[in-house]
């Protein structure tokens, strides 16, 4: 087996992973990034609105700054994040957006001038000033105060990417793509790299490396109908949740896109909401303003989810052969802004609906679309319970977005946290002496080939993996979804429970040689299921209401007893339900827990005493 | 019920000794709005679990799913079975490497390709981070995004003709990206250090001018636009050179 040594081992080529990698070639540290695609197909490509950053050029943007900036991510996320990082984050992102301009992305700027836009459904006029010309400008996003999201049309994520990509040409930063970790190296206390699988030619190769990331993305795909891409499978977090020492956080938050398009759960860009488009029903009416009188469109992604799912329920919705669904109005926009800065929307629906959206509505409902939860680590990035491991971007609960994400704000997390935690994971590496134990190497490679040979020759049973994927992923839409309830919940866990016992028991169909896709799934599925067993038996027990988790029979936040974040290990491999720890949901309060200003609901304060 | 359809997929896989090219067949029943996604991967799930090909973010923004769909190179993801007779054949793109069945090693190449352009921004200054950003022209941001835009499918690869004959052929990808640098005001590299990497027969001189590449991309970039602008600028810059000598 071929053995690959590095300083740093990047798991994960997308935004947050490169960025990562970007600051450790720059420390001189030699430094590889493992892809499941090549780097530039990493799913950060398909963000399309835009970056949150107070640079307050614009504008609609006028007195913006990162203390506004702060109380919107902080209210955003149901006070649920932890604020020491949310400021952090909110301080470094001007810079980070400057460095990517000065990298070379196109962002949209500001022209000077009178221009319209239009806020839920009515034309405005505003004038943007002589002395910011040619200054990087903004829209607006959900549960913004200002214009804060800069974007490049509507492919910021993709023109990001590339910028970044190219950074890592030049610097050197090799990207191993088409090469997928299928394990950890560690002894428990220390992380000494990764075994992984080459989707080429199917063969194992040992990375060794002082200090290692996972920067894998979202683990959307243990849903059926999710906005992520088919690589977004938790293939990161699965490595960190078989190390039995490594807790995932926060995992029963799971965030639903207002936007998905019906039937294929493609995602149209909230900023279609933020430059002025509007929800209408089958009456073809507007209805969030009637529930969301201040923000209507424009609240949160988790109120507006809800509101949708409830107006649905009201007997408001447009019938299909899919189920029902919402209208999205962006006709109003005009050709010229349709086509210019909402061109992939465009293009999504003229290529997948056949419908022409500057003429027609857009057929929409939530959809998962982000989990908030994911590798905990601390401040700097380091992952709990292991030294040298580390993660960032949504992989990660670094825990900004507590238990709601603003739009915006989290392909700004990739760059801003890839470079944090990338300074970070730079100085420890610089100052590690780490001694590699070659029995816990050799043994783990070992391990590795034996399970993929289990799986080849049928020896643990002879399920069929597509069939065990289908069966979790609707235990959990049926039972962790936007509304949630007890009975349901348990029902779930029990459903996820027996499904954990057959992917225990899942043979290939195929021989498994080469790059096998079937092979790649088996690998995964079981820490799948463990996953969404985390995401459920953690939501049957928060029994309270906060962004988008959402309790029916616990309707309140409960500050009292529940301003935590969950800690779900899956302490030992024959476990059949993960042990839950929790902690502070944050250490330092700049702001308390109080109202959002959007998303009524009733609060169990903190200072009540408890009966 | 819905049409039934006729998958021809081309099938190898170079790591297993006993497998040789060849042709297998699957029947499946159109359903509504069903695209080659869709349908790759119910062949997969209920008929081959080998079958291999490649998708990623399944709505045309990522470009992995670049396939030889009825002889033209296109996105699987956006291709719909509706628009598409009852019998479908489906081949790898030609010039990568395969990996097996319908999926190519595209990585590799566009690597190599954007280390021989050097597509970065080519700058003598440093990062300020206390400063503000430099100014730039919105219209100027709209024209450098314009040809940021493809998504290196390697359709457009895939459908020249010179790529087809000589594998040292730069290819309109390149050649757009290169583009997409000279008018990029944050890169400081002159014409000449431009036409040392395209001025040649692997670069701008290599195009035969069949406008393939153009009529495949599936994200309309103005390929041969781009070709004819880097020619007479690099024309230009030739002459230039040939009068200082």
């Amino acid at each position: 087996m071929q053995t690959v040594y590095t300083d740093v081992l990047v798991i994960g080529a997308g935004l947050a992973g490169e960025r990562a990698a970007l600051e450790c070639a720059d420390a001189g540290l030699s430094t590889i990034c493992l892809s499941v695609v090549p780097a530039r197909r990493s799913h950060s490509s398909a963000a399309q609105g835009g970056m949150q950053a107070a640079l307050g050029n614009c504008a609609m943007g006028e007195g913006d700054g990162p203390d506004v900036h702060f109380a919107d991510t902080v209210k955003g996320s149901d006070w649920g994040c932890d604020q020491e990082v949310a400021r952090l984050f909110v301080d470094t992102a001007p810079v980070e957006m400057r460095r990517l301009a000065f990298w070379g992305v196109p962002w949209n700027r500001v022209v000077p001038g009178k221009s319209s836009y239009f806020k839920g459904g009515q034309k405005y006029e505003k004038v943007e000033k002589e002395e910011n010309k040619g200054l990087i400008t903004a829209r607006a996003f959900g549960g913004t105060a200002k214009w804060r999201t800069c974007y490049v049309s509507d492919g910021t994520g993709h023109s990001v990417l590339f910028t970044m990509d190219n950074r890592c040409a030049q610097l050197g930063v090799e990207v191993h793509d088409k090469t997928e970790a299928v394990s950890l190296i560690h002894d428990g206390e220390t992380c000494f790299g990764a075994v992984a699988r080459c989707l080429k030619t199917g063969e194992l190769r040992v990375y060794l490396a002082k200090a290692t990331m996972i920067a894998t993305g979202g683990f959307g795909r243990i849903y059926p109908n999710t906005t992520n891409a088919v690589i977004c499978d938790g293939g990161g977090h699965i490595l960190a949740v078989n190390t039995g020492a490594v807790p995932m956080g926060n995992m029963e938050a799971v965030q639903f896109h207002p936007t998905g398009i019906v039937p294929t759960d493609i995602l149209v860009t909230e900023g279609c909401r933020g430059d002025g488009g509007t929800l209408l029903d089958v009456n073809q009416e507007r209805f969030m303003h009637i529930y969301e009188p201040e923000k209507a469109e424009l609240a949160s992604r988790d109120v507006v989810s809800r509101w949708m799912t409830h107006h649905i329920r009201q007997g408001k919705g447009v019938p299909s052969p899919y189920g029902e669904h919402l209208w999205l109005d962006i006709r109003h926009l005009g050709e010229k802004h349709i086509t210019g800065k909402l061109r992939e929307v465009y293009e999504i629906c003229t290529s997948f609906l056949g419908i022409n959206p500057i003429h027609q509505l857009i057929p929409v409902r939530p959809t998962h679309h982000y989990s908030m939860g994911g590798v905990r680590t601390n401040k700097d990035g380091a992952a709990y319970g292991l030294k040298g491991l580390f993660s960032a971007g949504e992989a990660a609960c670094w825990d900004m977005h507590g238990f709601n994400r603003l739009g915006g704000n989290s392909l700004a997390e990739t760059v801003v946290a890839g470079g944090i935690v990338g300074r970070k994971m730079a100085e420890y590496a610089l100052g590690a002496e780490v001694i590699f134990k070659s029995t816990v190497i050799d043994g783990e490679a070992r391990a590795q080939e034996e399970r993929i040979q289990a799986l080849i020759s049928g020896k643990n049973g002879s399920q069929s993996v597509y069939k065990v994927r289908a069966a979790m992923q609707e235990a959990l839409n049926k039972g962790a979804n936007i509304f949630r309830n007890a009975p349901d919940l348990e029902a779930c866990v029990a459903t996820l429970q027996d499904v954990l016992g057959r992917a225990r028991e899942v043979g290939l169909k195929s021989s498994g040689l080469g790059a096998s896709p079937e092979l790649a799934a088996a690998l995964k599925i079981e820490g799948q299921v463990k996953m969404a067993l985390m995401v459920a038996h953690g939501a049957l027990q928060r029994t309270e209401s906060r962004g988008s988790h959402n309790r029916e029979d616990f309707p309140a936040r409960n500050d009292r007893d529940w301003l935590v974040r969950t800690l779900a290990t899956w302490k030992s491999p024959e476990d059949t339900l993960p042990t839950l720890a929790y902690e502070p949901a944050t250490q330092v309060f700049e702001i308390p827990p109080g109202d959002r200003g959007y998303g009524k609901t009733d609060v169990i304060s903190a200072e009540s005493k408890k009966e | 019920m819905g049409r039934l359809l006729q998958f021809n997929i081309f099938r190898y896989n170079p790591q297993d000794p006993e497998s040789v090219p060849h042709t297998d067949t699957f029947v499946l029943e159109e359903t509504d709005s069903m695209t080659l996604f869709i349908a790759l991967n119910r062949i997969r799930e209920e008929q081959d679990s080998s079958l291999q090909f490649d998708f990623c973010c399944r709505a045309g923004i990522c470009g992995s799913c670049g396939m030889v769909i009825n002889g033209r190179p296109g996105l699987a993801c956006h291709t719909k079975t509706k628009d598409l007779p009852s019998d479908v054949t489906l081949l790898p793109l030609p010039v990568f490497r395969l990996v097996g069945d319908l999926s190519v090693d595209t990585g590799s190449w566009f690597r190599e390709m954007y280390n021989t352009v050097e597509s970065w921004i080519h700058t003598k200054k440093t990062f300020d981070p206390s400063a503000l950003e430099e100014r730039m022209d919105n219209g100027t941001a709209e024209g450098i995004y314009e040809l940021d835009r493809c998504v290196e499918c390697g359709c457009c690869v895939a459908a020249c003709g010179t790529a087809r004959m000589r594998q040292d052929f730069l290819g309109a990808v390149a050649l757009n990206r290169i583009a997409r640098f000279v008018i990029d005001p944050r890169d400081e590299r002159t014409d000449q250090e431009y036409y040392d990497i395209i001025g040649n027969d692997h670069g701008i001189f290599g195009c035969m001018g069949l406008l393939a590449c153009e009529d495949v991309c599936p994200k309309h970039l103005p390929l041969q636009n781009q070709l004819g602008f880097l020619r007479r600028k690099m024309g230009i810059t030739a002459l230039k050179s040939i009068f200082r000598k």
